[in-house]
């Protein structure tokens, strides 16, 4: 991915990315998050706009370096809001959004710690009042308040919504890949570290969190009343079945059955 | 005929007696005159001849040939009926409502969707004496037939222009709307990438509950408030949280068994109050035309796979054109430099999960049948009527894949010369 390869009008757009501290998925240590990053990625392609970043959490070594990731991307500073660990970051990120009001807010779909259920977002645009979309794929114009944006789509399909600002938008797997992060930079960036007020959480304390157990696997469960049906079920290759021949038909014909199905299922356009 | 069993007590006295002269002629008429070993007793049970079963083999051994090809010929029509006739359900004066929010993507319930309905299966009828009923809420026009078998006992089906297209604003308020018409006890909705997921989150946060995203489990648990607890994946699938079930549940694929033996009411239903007009701030302005062949293989919808079959090559690009598929090929087509690496299809190459797969002129070795296997409809356009792959096929034709091709290229031109002229009187 190019520099700046799309560059759309967005000059004087007050972007904010909220980012979060990933999890190598192998060594478990800490890195950017793979999301956020290309929150921050597709924020520094909007030509003209400016950009900052906001991290809510705790202070410490580890969490400074993955932080720093992000500064290693061409960004020079970041706000870290600081926090209790285990708090809840909805209040704080809620009162620094308010007052920075920005028009864009960009984040990754869901962390990689903690509890990553992904509904921040929503949160955060119920606390503000803003409408959220998610699955943001490329923002494709802003003008008079409004942008054009363009929301991925299972299947590689696209979508074109049009969007009041201010706004949430999450990003996903779908969106341009983000750029390399240079140490000399993340070395130089600032971490401009704000201590908060934190409130904690009380319902995470309940909780039991363990490893991620290996789900098991469904069985394939023949219901049949005679020992014969669910013995030849185990134990037969299935052959497709209920599948409809056509032969001797002329080449229309079959041409015919095989558009009839196309219609049917919508896959033709 | 009628389903009433007549019974004559001086035949079945006979069949039971068997010094009696007419014994056998009465045991073949009370067996359907096919085989004399059955017949139903005075009791209701059925009683077995075994003297009158299997036939004499070539030595003058009696032989018993259980592997049920004969006995599969005269199962009558009344016992192959009452088999596959599921328990059916209705529950008229539920304790509580259990609603669901299945995605419904391309209008029928999906496997995730029965998924889910198996789950809210097992938390209305945790109680027999006091059953909950499902509550199916279902956003537009849909395909889908078979709510009872699913698990439904009320459908609810909210029509009307402000849930065309992606208006997760409008689909909120209604839920909302049904949330104080109903006040079901649980909200389920599937964790998909198709809508569910995202609406799931909006509507948790609307009513101000903390909801579990990613759940793949639920047990009961006397300990926990709701008497429900579930698991969850959390921190990107590395951990598992395990919680008291809250009132809205996000859940993965999988994370229950779907209904199978009992056929529910699907009774319709309709809201007591009228659904609010919501201002949208988000605004549809529809779906923009994607590349077919830009799209990657895995992703693709509509695949039109090329194999050994295909001689015009010309002829096979055209149609995939034409057609707007996303082309994919064979290992031999491959091999041969027709496609590239990329293309090729199954276990050796991309593993696809389209919708519809066109496969012309490919045999299917069984790495390309492995390869399709989610695959919902599988089209087959092959010479050879006996070959794997329109055994796996839901439509095969047989015939020059060339001439199909060309064939199905006018059709599709001259459909969408219809549908402009149309465009164009409108």
């Amino acid at each position: 991915m190019p520099l700046n390869a799309e560059s759309p009008g967005a000059s004087g757009l007050n972007v904010a990315v909220l980012v979060s501290i990933g999890r190598h998925p192998l060594t478990a240590r800490t890195r950017r998050a793979d999301q956020d990053a290309r929150a921050v990625e597709m924020a520094l392609s909007l030509k003209g706009a400016s950009v900052n970043l906001m991290h809510a959490g705790q202070h410490d070594s580890d969490n400074e370096e993955a932080i720093r990731g992000y500064l290693g991307m061409g960004v020079e500073e970041i706000r870290l809001l600081e926090q209790m660990p285990q708090a809840d970051v909805v209040p704080v990120l809620t009162d620094a959004l308010r007052a920075s009001a920005p028009q864009l807010v960009l984040t990754g779909t869901r962390a990689e710690t903690g509890e990553g259920s992904g509904i921040l977002p929503y949160l955060l645009a119920e606390a503000l009042g803003w409408p959220v979309i998610n699955g943001l794929a490329a923002v494709e114009k802003v003008e008079k308040g409004v942008a054009t944006v363009l929301q991925a789509l299972p299947r590689g399909k696209r979508r074109r919504l049009r969007v009041r600002l201010p706004a949430i938008a999450t990003v996903d797997a779908s969106a341009p890949a983000a750029r390399q992060s240079a140490f000399g930079p993340a070395r130089r960036g600032e971490l401009d570290v704000q201590p908060h007020a934190s409130e904690a959480d009380p319902s995470l304390s309940q909780w039991q969190i363990q490893p991620a157990r290996k789900r098991p696997k469904r069985l394939k469960i023949v219901k049949s009343s005679s020992a014969r049906d669910r013995f030849k079920a185990a134990a037969a290759k299935s052959d497709g079945g209920g599948g409809q021949t056509l032969t001797d038909v002329t080449p229309e014909q079959g041409a015919e059955a095989i558009f009839k199905l196309l219609r049917e299922e919508g896959v033709l356009r | 005929m009628s389903e009433l069993v007549r019974r004559d007590p001086r035949k079945e006295w006979i069949a039971r007696n068997r010094l009696h002269p007419q014994h056998l002629e009465i045991l073949a008429e009370i067996g359907g005159n096919a085989v004399s070993t059955e017949w139903m007793g005075p009791n209701g049970l059925m009683r077995r001849n075994l003297h009158a079963v299997g036939f004499m083999g070539p030595n003058g051994i009696r032989r018993i040939d259980r592997s049920g090809a004969s006995h599969a010929a005269h199962t009558n029509a009344r016992s192959s009926q009452s088999q596959d006739a599921r328990r059916s359900v209705s529950i008229s004066d539920p304790a509580f409502m259990i609603a669901v929010v299945p995605d419904m993507a391309g209008g029928r319930l999906s496997p995730h969707d029965r998924d889910l309905l198996g789950m809210a299966r097992q938390l209305a009828d945790a109680n027999p004496d006091q059953p909950g009923a499902v509550l199916a809420i279902v956003f537009g026009e849909h395909k889908e037939s078979a709510f009872d078998e699913a698990g439904v006992d009320r459908l609810l089906s909210l029509e009307g222009e402000q849930f065309d297209g992606y208006t997760p604003e409008n689909r909120i308020a209604a839920l909302q709307g049904v949330d104080r018409d109903v006040s079901p006890r649980h909200w389920l909705l599937p964790d998909s990438n198709q809508g569910g997921g995202e609406l799931g989150r909006r509507l948790s946060v609307r009513l101000g509950e903390r909801a579990a995203t990613q759940v793949w489990q639920v047990e009961a648990d006397s300990d926990s408030a709701t008497g429900w607890r579930c698991t969850t994946r959390g921190a990107a699938g590395s951990t598992d949280v395990v919680r008291a079930l809250p009132r809205v549940v996000i859940a993965l694929a999988e994370c229950a068994d779907p209904v199978s033996e009992t056929r529910h009411a699907a009774e319709i239903i309709e809201l007591s109050q009228e659904l609010p007009n919501v201002l949208g701030r988000i605004e549809d302005i529809g779906e923009v035309a994607v590349d077919p062949a830009s799209v990657s293989l895995a992703e693709a919808e509509f695949i039109l796979s090329a194999g050994n079959g295909v001689k015009d090559w010309d002829n096979y690009h055209h149609a995939a054109e034409v057609l707007g598929a996303t082309k994919g090929a064979s290992r031999v087509a491959v091999d041969d430099g027709h496609m590239p690496r990329d293309r090729q299809v199954g276990a050796t190459g991309t593993w696809v999960s389209a919708r519809v797969y066109v496969a012309v002129g490919i045999s299917g070795a069984i790495q390309h049948l492995q390869g399709i296997q989610t695959c919902e409809k599988v089209v087959a356009i092959n010479l050879d009527e006996g070959c794997d792959m329109v055994k796996r096929a839901d439509l095969a034709v047989i015939g020059d894949a060339n001439a199909i091709l060309a064939a199905l290229v006018k059709r599709v031109e001259q459909y969408r010369a219809e549908q402009e002229e149309n465009r164009d009187a409108a």
